[in-house]
């Protein structure tokens, strides 16, 4: 496993794949859009306002996918000390937030006419909002300190306590009295969403999902090649009157797995 | 085979992790436990006849289902009376506002109120519950016809027991 953690052996892999997962993402959503807002029935009870949960039930699944691949990646982190999966757990964690925002937002927008309210703590809905905070503070601590390892050290060891609320998001709905109705799909007698509120539904969690899989792969592109140049700078390459020797692949696993070789 | 130092560490780091996480999760199963009345948002009309007489200053709310043919409004013309039931014990609930749209008899609702001396519960706040399941009206009509309604109708219930 340690062999595929390379910074180049990700780019070698992602690169074929990004267009691919690009194009699949703007199909998937772009159908899920169309299914969702046109080609899919009124709720018996909502009327359209079931259209929100469109974009609210992918987006909370998001926020939990995003929370639990950061907490993975940071326990990876703080295990095995791989750059690789402390730079994955940084770039998810904007994106993780973004949706469980975006899953508050719309569900606050739900509320307000089926409710009668935007917002009350009950349990799902607090611990929904404990989950953005644990998001935001993630970032705040990593970046922190002067010295990013001891950023991500301590980011790592709170996405991981953090960890604890995401059962605690997916079951408060069983556990305790909310306002908030339980679960309609993974739930023990099959789906209570008709099939024909399925398709469009499915469609967007497959979109989102996708979707991050592309973010990720650019920002963590993005990160590699910040510091690939911070490296080169170090190394002098950017002076003036040096021969600047040709950029090997061999750069950006510099420092990988400098503990492995000890 | 001896592991390497770099080996041991790696494996001691994963063991404190791993206790580190269940003492996190065994405080928190503790503490929600022992919060359960403050995590959850509201009782149910067995639980609220199980803790009666309640202080008429407390304020709490309650859970049910609207009480099929219960709903009528007072003499005053503002005051709404109904029963909410969890199929096991009811309680009478009077309420002077607006009441949100989804507020219909069979319909689960959570009121935020205090009870009277008398046993009614005062609502300051009616709010509408809506269950998990989402139909075109099609379905629902078919649903009503084929009395497979009622099977859901006794699940809602049996979710405001809890």
């Amino acid at each position: 496993m340690h062999r595929f953690a390379k910074p180049s052996v990700f780019l070698k892999f992602t690169a074929p794949i990004l267009p691919w997962l690009s194009v699949l993402t703007v199909i998937l959503i772009a159908a899920g859009l169309y299914f969702s807002l046109i080609g899919s029935p009124v709720d018996y009870q909502q009327g359209h306002t079931v259209r929100i949960m469109y974009i609210h039930v992918p987006a909370a699944w998001m926020g939990l996918f995003c929370y639990v691949g950061m907490a993975i990646c940071g326990a990876m982190s703080l295990i095995w000390k791989h750059p690789l999966a402390d730079i994955c757990a940084r770039a998810t964690a904007p994106v993780g937030a973004t949706f469980t925002a975006l899953c508050l937002i719309t569900g606050s927008l739900w509320g307000e006419p089926m409710w009668g309210t935007w917002w009350v703590w009950d349990a799902r809905l607090t611990s929904m909002l404990i989950l953005l905070f644990l998001y935001l503070g993630y970032m705040a601590l990593v970046n922190a300190f002067d010295d990013p390892e001891r950023g991500s050290k301590a980011g790592s060891a709170l996405a991981l306590v953090g960890a604890v609320n995401v059962p605690i998001v997916k079951f408060s709905v069983d556990w305790w009295n909310t306002l908030h109705q339980p679960a309609s799909i993974v739930r023990m007698d099959g789906p209570a969403i008709d099939p024909s509120m399925q398709l469009p539904l499915a469609l967007m969690i497959l979109g989102f999902t996708c979707y991050y899989l592309v973010v990720l792969i650019l920002r963590v592109r993005l990160e590699l090649n910040e510091r690939r140049i911070r490296a080169l700078h170090l190394s002098g390459m950017f002076d003036e009157h040096s021969t600047p020797a040709p950029p090997t692949e061999q750069s950006y696993d510099a420092g990988h797995n400098a503990e492995a070789k000890q | 085979m001896s592991l390497s130092r770099a080996k041991v560490r790696k494996r001691q780091r994963m063991y404190v992790i791993g206790a580190i996480l269940l003492a996190v999760g065994g405080a928190a199963a503790l503490m929600l436990t022992a919060f359960e009345d403050s995590v959850v948002f509201f009782f149910s009309p067995t639980e609220i006849t199980e803790k009666s007489p309640i202080d008429p200053d407390q304020r709490l709310r309650i859970g049910g289902l609207v009480v099929e043919g219960s709903v009528a409004k007072q003499d005053d013309g503002q005051t709404i009376a109904f029963v909410v039931t969890d199929m096991a014990e009811s309680v009478p609930v009077s309420y002077r506002g607006i009441l949100p749209d989804l507020f219909r008899e069979g319909q689960g609702i959570v009121a935020e109120g205090h009870m009277s001396s008398e046993g009614t519960f005062i609502a300051s706040e009616v709010l509408a519950k809506h269950d998990e399941n989402y139909m075109p009206p099609e379905v629902a009509e078919s649903l009503k016809k084929s009395g497979y309604w009622e099977e859901i109708e006794a699940k809602n219930a049996e979710q405001m027991r809890n």
